[in-house]
Order: structure tokens, then C-alpha cells, then sequence
């Protein structure tokens, strides 16, 4: 099978510092993979260059055949790689269905005219719909996200990413803020968009719930991959040594 | 899909805001604005007539024009502080044009918004790919613009300029001042501009958080470059009307006019930090200082204690709209 997404040898420099030192991997469509690694190791980092948001300076990137290096932000997301970002990514002071749509935004000519104006009627609906599918328990797609509870403006996020119909969905410690009961209806989700056919990298610090959903687990270290596991085939304790640099 | 039952359902109260018109009205700005009516009614027998309401509109278009304009760098949480000087650019490169170089007439129009653009070019330009903040990439722009308009006129006004360009200032067809049709066409325009375009929403977006804009794709930079050359533009034009108005290009025209052009989008509801901002608050905003002007000048009130009445209005308005808010979120 032709891997869904692809990295090869990927480097990233900040000026002097080397946050990436060649990452390489490859990701099967609807595989489901933990990107583990201690604070700094280059998982947000690696992840924001997969995006689109960093450019790498040196290694390739492939998805579905494309290569990323000449893509902006717009366009990954165009291709089918979405990211559920930690801080969320929200405009808070925008109303729930203009954050789920936003840089999307179907557009109708205003009276006839050469004139686009943004479909709000159109975008109101389908958010609506999203949310529904969702299950989520927002109160109305008019509400400015700002107004809402940190769970709920998670599930916007998630509206957000699911909406387009990704091929690929990033999350970024998705379960940190929130609640044991909430933690397992976004784990249920990833087990969900598994079964969809949708591939998910999920960063997170959390071992037990890596293992609740995922297939496969890279560490990262120093921007370094040091270790690429099935996770049936490992255990918690080997995970972490390869985290902390002892394995 | 899965079923995920994110947070309690609390209904959050809004704050008093009127949705339709594009949402980001301050509801309190159009009752201050009725209410300040009333009382100059009753206060005046001068205040309530037509013709005094067409006054209002002359007195308040070239700094309502210039809110607009800042309205739109307030929404991407930037600040254009050189409104002022590129009012007194644009008009001075429109009257030298048509005085100095005798181009034709519609020349001194293009040439003048043009000058204003090019200002705001550079004002995005610097603060979109060089990253220097737009209070000072923009303070910067008041000195340059203002000393650009004083070395090309060698400090003097050039006097007189044809007849058409006259009647943009002076024009009154109908009875009704064309600059205060334009003032209100230009409202209309840029409402729709701001309110339903993704320009204006992503004007708003990237002031809300501009690392969602981005991470959503947003060409967060492309647009800042747009949103301040629009701002320039509107400067320019509104350097011509004054121009036209007092038939003359003068280099000082429009000192510190950016600041009450800043104060009618706050007085408007618009968020001085970003992410919330109306063209049509703005209008309002502007229409509450030009009112509170005319009630005064009516009233005989020394024009001292108008700037004090407007600096407490202002500071009053904020306060109203922070408590509002706060109340709406306990």
C-alpha cells in the first residue's frame, strides 16, 4: 500500500538551533499514530511543518503524492490534512459557525453582480449539521466562541477539522484540558475516523490513552526519531525509556 | 459520528449588540446618539430641521471617511496613526497636479487617492513582511506624509482648483452637500465591505487570533498590505473633499485628525485591540461627535469645553461596553 503521508529526512533550523535533525516515516491511510517525545523533542514543531506553517529546510514531504514544500497553509488543508491545534486555533470573538468555516468560506454573488459575498445562510446550515453529527453539545451556531465552555469550544475545533472531509487529522494533546469523561469521547472519536478510513497523528503526553487508540507510536528526541513501535508489540515501559533516553 | 458531550450547556448571555447590522454595535452608541439628539432638540429650536441635519453630515464627513479607514486597520488589531498627514498628502498631490502641473481635473482625483494608497502601501508593507509594529511603522508615515505634503508646497496652500473638483467639496445638488453623499455612499460601501466579504472577515479574524487565521490559511500578510492601502486610499480621498472643500491643497490640513478618527470606531463599539469592529458603529461614533459639535455650537458652548464633552463621552462609552460585557459573561 502507498503510504498516505511521508517524511523523508526532514531538518528544520531556527537560526542556529537544529529543531528537527531528520524525522522520517511514512503513514498508511486510516493508521492511526502517537507522536511521543519530552518538551522540546520537536513534536509541535514537526507537525506545524507538516502544516505548512514552518517550511522545512531541508527533506522532503509527501501527501497522497503531492509535495508539501510548495504548499502554503491553505493549501495542505485543501489537500486533506487537518490540525486540531492545542490552544485550539479559535477566533473567539467570531460566532461557532464562522470559526468552523473559517478560510472556507462558500461565497455567493451578491444580486447578480460580480460581487462575493460570504454564504452565511449556507455556512449557518451545514455548520448546524456538523454539530449535530457531532453530537456536540454546543447551543446554537450564532454563539460567539469565547462565550463557551472550554469542552464546547473544543468540539468546535473538532467540527472544524471534520468538516472538510480530511484524509488526515492532526491533534495536538487533545485530552490534556480536558475531563476523564470528556477524555474518552475524543478517544472515541479517533477510533471513529479509524474506522472512516481517516489516518490520525495524535501528540500527546498521556501513555494510556496512546495505547487505547493508536497502532503505532514515534518517539521523538532531540528532533530525532529514536524509536518506531507497533504498539501491540511494546509495552508503557519501553515507550518511556525511549522518551526520557534510556532505552 | 461519535457522540461527544463537551461541557454543560450554559446559555452565555449576549451583550447588547444588534446582530443584523452586522453584529459589533454598540447598541448603547445609537442610544447615546438619540438621546443626545432629543436633548438638542429640546435645548434648541435651531437643532431639529433638515437643513441643520445636512450641516451635521458636511461637518462630519471627512473625519467619518477617515473612521472608516480605521475601522478596518482596528478590526486587524493594527493602528494607522497617519491618517491625518495622508489627508493632508493626498489633497496637496491633487492640487499640485491640476494647479502646479495643469493635468486635467479627473488627473488631480487619481493622482491624490493614488499618493494616499501609496502611503498605505508602505505603511503595509513595513508592518505585514518587516514586522515593525504598526504604531510605529504608522507614527513613522504621520512625520513623512506631513513633511512630504509641507516640501512639496514649500509650506504654503495652493490656492484654487477647477470647478468640478470644487463641487466635490462645495456641490450641493438637490440641496443635499455632495460630500455628505459620498460620505454616506462610502459608508455603505464599506460596511458591505467589512461585514460580508472574506476581506472584512478575515480583517476581523486575523484581530481576533491571528495564529488561527494563519493556521486556517488565511494569507495573513497579503491582507494587512490590503488593509492599510485601503486605509491610505480612504485618507487620500478624504484629503481631496477637504481640499475641495476650502478650494485650496494645504500641507497642514487634517492635523491629529487620526485621533478622532480612531475615537468614532471606538465611540462605535469597535475593539481598540482587535477582532470586533463596524463600519456602520463607526458612522454612528462619528455622528455622536458631530452632533455633540453642532448641539454645542448651537448652545453657545465655547468650542474648549466640546473637546472636553467628547474625551468624557469616549472614555464613558468604554466604560459602559466593559461593564456590559462583564455582566454578560458572570
Amino acid at each position: 500500500m502507498t503510504p498516505l503521508l511521508e517524511l523523508v529526512d526532514v531538518r528544520k533550523k531556527f537560526g542556529a538551533v537544529e529543531a528537527l535533525r531528520g524525522v522520517s516515516f511514512a503513514l498508511a491511510p486510516g493508521e492511526v499514530l502517537a507522536l511521543l517525545g519530552d518538551n522540546g523533542a520537536g513534536k509541535s514543531t514537526l507537525m506545524k511543518t507538516i502544516t505548512g506553517i514552518h517550511r522545512a529546510s531541508a527533506g522532503r514531504i509527501l501527501f497522497a503524492g503531492a509535495d508539501l514544500a510548495s504548499h502554503d497553509p491553505g493549501q495542505i488543508r485543501a489537500l486533506g490534512v487537518e490540525m486540531i491545534y492545542q490552544d485550539l486555533a479559535l477566533a473567539r470573538q467570531q460566532d461557532v459557525a464562522s470559526n468552523i468555516f473559517l478560510g472556507r468560506e462558500p461565497t455567493r454573488r451578491f444580486l447578480g453582480l460580480p460581487l462575493h459575498v460570504i454564504d452565511r445562510a449556507r455556512i449557518e446550515r451545514e455548520a448546524e449539521a456538523m454539530i449535530r453529527r457531532l453530537g456536540a453539545r454546543v447551543p446554537s451556531v450564532r454563539y460567539r466562541v469565547g462565550d463557551l465552555s472550554g469542552g464546547q469550544q473544543q468540539s468546535v475545533a473538532i467540527a472544524r477539522a471534520l468538516t472538510f472531509a480530511p484524509k488526515l487529522v492532526i491533534m495536538d494533546e487533545p485530552t490534556a484540558a480536558l475531563a476523564v469523561r470528556e477524555v474518552e469521547h475524543v478517544l472515541e472519536l479517533v477510533r471513529e475516523l479509524k474506522r472512516q478510513g481517516i489516518a490520525v497523528i495524535l501528540i500527546s503526553h498521556r501513555l494510556t490513552d496512546v495505547f487505547a487508540v493508536c497502532d503505532r507510536a514515534i518517539v521523538l528526541r532531540q528532533g530525532r526519531t529514536v524509536a518506531d513501535e507497533r504498539v501491540a508489540e511494546t509495552s508503557m515501559n519501553t515507550i518511556v525509556a525511549h522518551i526520557v533516553g534510556a532505552g | 459520528m461519535v457522540p461527544s458531550e463537551a461541557g454543560a450547556v450554559a446559555a452565555p448571555r449576549r451583550g447588547l449588540s444588534w446582530r443584523d447590522l452586522g453584529g459589533a454595535i454598540r447598541l448603547e452608541s445609537l442610544v447615546v446618539l438619540v438621546l443626545l439628539c432629543l436633548a438638542l432638540s429640546l435645548l434648541s429650536p435651531y437643532f431639529l430641521s433638515v437643513a441643520n441635519a445636512l450641516n451635521i453630515l458636511l461637518a462630519t464627513s471627512v473625519i467619518g471617511i477617515l473612521g472608516f479607514a480605521s475601522t478596518f486597520v482596528i478590526a486587524s488589531a493594527g493602528i494607522d496613526l497617519s491618517l491625518g498627514s495622508v489627508l493632508g498628502f493626498g489633497g496637496v498631490v491633487g492640487a499640485l497636479a491640476v494647479n502646479v502641473l495643469g493635468l486635467p481635473w479627473p488627473f488631480g482625483i487619481v493622482l491624490g487617492l493614488a499618493a494616499g494608497a501609496f502611503c498605505g502601501l508602505i505603511n503595509g508593507l513595513l508592518v505585514a513582511l518587516a514586522g515593525i509594529p504598526a504604531f510605529i511603522v504608522t507614527l513613522g508615515m504621520l512625520g513623512v506624509a506631513r513633511g512630504a505634503a509641507l516640501v512639496l508646497t514649500g509650506g504654503q496652500p495652493i490656492y484654487g482648483l477647477p470647478a468640478p473638483l470644487v463641487w466635490l467639496g462645495q456641490g450641493r445638488p438637490f440641496g443635499v452637500p455632495v460630500p455628505a453623499i459620498l460620505f454616506l455612499a462610502l459608508a455603505a460601501v464599506t460596511h458591505f465591505l467589512l461585514s460580508r466579504t472574506r476581506f472584512g472577515k478575515y480583517a476581523l479574524v486575523i484581530g481576533d487570533n491571528e495564529n488561527a487565521a494563519r493556521a486556517t490559511g488565511i494569507h495573513v500578510a497579503r491582507l494587512r498590505i490590503g488593509l492599510y492601502t485601503l486605509s491610505g486610499l480612504l485618507a487620500g480621498l478624504a484629503g481631496l473633499l477637504f481640499a475641495a472643500r476650502v478650494n485650496s491643497g494645504d500641507p497642514t490640513a487634517g492635523i491629529s485628525y487620526e485621533l478622532t478618527a480612531i475615537t468614532a470606531a471606538i465611540l462605535g463599539g469597535s475593539n481598540l485591540f482587535g477582532g470586533r469592529a463596524s463600519v456602520v458603529g463607526t458612522l454612528i461614533g462619528a455622528l455622536i461627535m458631530g452632533v455633540l459639535q453642532n448641539g454645542l455650537n448651537l448652545l453657545a458652548v465655547s468650542s474648549f469645553y466640546q473637546q472636553m464633552a467628547i474625551g468624557s463621552v469616549l472614555v464613558l462609552a468604554v466604560w459602559l461596553d466593559q461593564w456590559n460585557r462583564s455582566r454578560g459573561r458572570a
